[in-house]
Order: C-alpha cells, then sequence, then structure tokens
C-alpha cells in the first residue's frame, strides 16, 4: 500500500523529523529564556494552537486511516481508466479528493492512467484535486480558518482546476498537431 | 477570530464523524479496522515532530514579530504584492497542507490579509517545487510546466476573489 518499497526511508525521514523537533525545541527553551518578558505570551499563543489541533487532529487520523483501508488505490484506477466528458471531471476530482496517500504516489498513478488512455485533462484535474482538496484535510481547515473561508476557498480551486484541465489538454493538443505537421513538412 | 462555540462544533462535528465511521468498522470487518486503526497511528507518530515545530513557530511568531510587521508585509495594505509575497512562499516551501492551517490562522490573526493567506494555502498544495523533479519525470516537461506556472496564476486569482468576495 502506501509505504510500499521505502519504509526505511520513511523510518529515516521520520527519525531526522523528530531530531529537528528536538532541536526546534532547545532553541525556543533557549530563547525563552534569554526573553523572559515574551515568554507567557508565546506559551499562551502555543498552547491555544495546541489545543485546537488536538481537538481535532486524533479524529482526523483515524478518518484517514479508514478511507485507505476501505477505498483502496487500486479501485482509484479502475475508475479513472475509463471515464469522460463531465462524468469524468467528477470522477477525476472526487477520485483526487479522497485521501490516499501524498502526492509523490500520485504521479506514478497519474502516469500509470495515461498509458490506460485516460483523458489529459481529467489526468490534470485528478492531480490537482489530489494535491489541493484532501477531504480530512478540509475538516481542518474548517476548524482553523471557518467554514466561509474553507467553502469560498474550494468552490473557486475546483472551477479553476477544471478551467487548468482542459486548458493544459488543448494547449498540449495544439502543440502536438504543430509538431507533427513540422516533421512532415 | 471565531467565537469558542463555533470552533468546538466543528471540532464535535469531525469527531462524531469518525467516530460514527468507526463503529461501521468494527461492525463490518474487526480486521479492516486494525489495519485502519494501524494507519491512523503511524500517520499521528509521522506527524507529531512537524505539529509540534509549527506549534512552537506560530507561539514565537505571534509573540516576538509585532502585527503591523506582518500587516505591512503581507496586510490588506500591502495589495497586491502581499499575495506575491505569500503565493512565492507557498510555492518554495513544503509544508503539509494539515500543518499548513494553524499557522495560516495564526498569520490572519498577526494581521495578514484574506488574500495573502488564500494564496499561501493554495500555492503550497497546487505548486510544487520540491516535487518538480518527480513530477517532470512522470509526467513529462510539458505538462509539469503548464501545470505549475497555469497552477500559481490561478492561486493569484483565486485569492484575489476570495479578497473581494469575503
Amino acid at each position: 500500500m502506501k509505504n510500499i518499497g521505502n519504509t526505511k526511508k520513511n523510518k529515516k525521514n521520520m527519525r531526522k523529523d523528530y531530531i529537528t523537533m528536538a532541536v526546534v525545541l532547545v532553541i525556543a527553551a533557549v530563547l525563552l529564556f534569554v526573553f523572559p518578558q515574551k515568554a507567557s505570551s508565546v506559551l499562551t499563543i502555543s498552547r491555544n494552537y495546541l489545543v485546537e489541533l488536538v481537538l481535532v487532529l486524533p479524529a482526523v487520523m483515524i478518518i484517514i486511516g479508514l478511507f485507505s483501508v476501505w477505498i483502496p488505490d487500486q479501485m482509484v484506477v479502475k475508475y479513472m481508466g475509463h471515464a469522460s466528458g463531465a462524468k469524468g471531471i467528477i470522477l477525476s476530482l472526487v477520485l483526487g479528493m479522497l485521501p490516499t496517500g501524498p502526492l509523490y504516489i500520485a504521479f506514478p498513478m497519474a502516469a500509470a492512467l495515461i498509458k490506460k488512455g485516460a483523458k489529459r485533462s481529467n489526468i490534470i484535474i485528478f492531480i490537482s484535486a489530489w494535491a489541493c482538496i484532501k477531504l480530512p484535510q478540509e475538516l481542518i481547515e474548517i476548524q482553523f480558518l471557518g467554514i466561509k473561508f474553507t467553502f469560498l476557498r474550494l468552490g473557486l480551486t475546483i472551477v479553476f482546476v477544471i478551467i487548468m484541465g482542459i486548458i493544459i489538454e488543448k494547449l498540449i493538443e495544439f502543440t502536438d498537431k504543430k509538431n507533427i505537421k513540422a516533421g512532415r513538412s | 477570530m471565531k467565537s469558542i462555540v463555533s470552533n468546538y462544533l466543528t471540532a464535535i462535528i469531525i469527531n462524531a464523524i469518525s467516530l460514527g465511521w468507526l463503529i461501521f468498522s468494527v461492525v463490518k470487518s474487526k480486521e479492516k479496522t486494525k489495519k485502519s486503526l494501524k494507519i491512523a497511528f503511524k500517520t499521528f507518530i509521522k506527524i507529531i515532530p512537524l505539529v509540534v515545530i509549527i506549534i512552537v513557530f506560530i507561539g514565537f511568531l505571534l509573540g516576538f514579530i509585532p502585527s503591523n510587521f506582518i500587516s505591512n508585509i503581507i496586510g490588506d495594505k500591502a495589495g497586491f504584492w502581499g499575495i506575491m509575497v505569500t503565493a512565492v512562499l507557498g510555492s518554495v516551501l513544503f509544508i503539509p497542507a494539515l500543518i499548513s492551517f494553524p499557522l495560516a490562522a495564526s498569520l490572519l490573526d498577526g494581521g495578514a490579509s484574506v488574500m495573502s493567506v488564500a494564496a499561501f494555502i493554495t500555492t503550497l498544495t497546487m505548486v510544487g517545487i520540491v516535487t518538480l523533479p518527480l513530477e517532470l519525470r512522470e509526467l513529462g516537461k510539458k505538462t509539469t510546466i503548464l501545470r505549475n506556472v497555469l497552477s500559481f496564476i490561478f492561486a493569484v486569482a483565486i485569492a484575489i476573489l476570495m479578497g473581494v468576495i469575503l
């Protein structure tokens, strides 16, 4: 599944993250020691944000886990392979929004989909939705930035992502045609 | 900022969704539930250091940097250039979206404009300088460059529209 092949690399990255965290905490402690008059405001602010995260983070993690088990990657490829028109666009959006892992596994999937004959516009929509409209993440966006901000940003993003998919497809078709013509003459 | 009630409301709804689905999952298949929780736990362990770092960073950002400094650079007065600053930052930085939202909220609290914050989040997720080599390899030069350039332009457009509407 998600961690195929590079669990070792994941472990190494994780260790790096924990070391960075330790360094940051030490630097923070030193800074607060040097500027004691700032300590109370810094600690209060950090605590408030931490509380807000702790309230939702475990639940979001569980949702991510449930998604990845109940909706496997293979299903995404299966449905994306042969879909076009409005149905293809909606499917690319919805499948991209499912939290099936980080962006770096979306690229190989997209490449496989291109080989399978999926439309380029749908691939672009799929990748973009994958990158910026992940469902569990949006729950956290609502928590921190409010429902109005989140929905407006998502709505606009969806519209622009669809436009972008279509523009890129047309541009690539156009330049490919030109290349073929140039090659002939 | 939002009121305390609406804050808790979101948290309650999120927890209710996860609990409801969890119960459904347990009833349907114990094995799949176990696997899900394992993935959840792994993801959690992986994200803890990033969460701690960003929380500390937010504390210092708002505690040390005066808010008129933030609002001068990326506030309402900064206008278009404020958006460009955060849009470029969002393109270059590699912060998981999950923890970028608290950071974005802290920038808003610190005096940043809605436009700047929207541009930041949108380029952060849509434009990937760090993942560029992989994207080039898998999708080819033309698609990759077009996608990232258009994403940047559209992110700025989304930000401006949001500023106009909100």
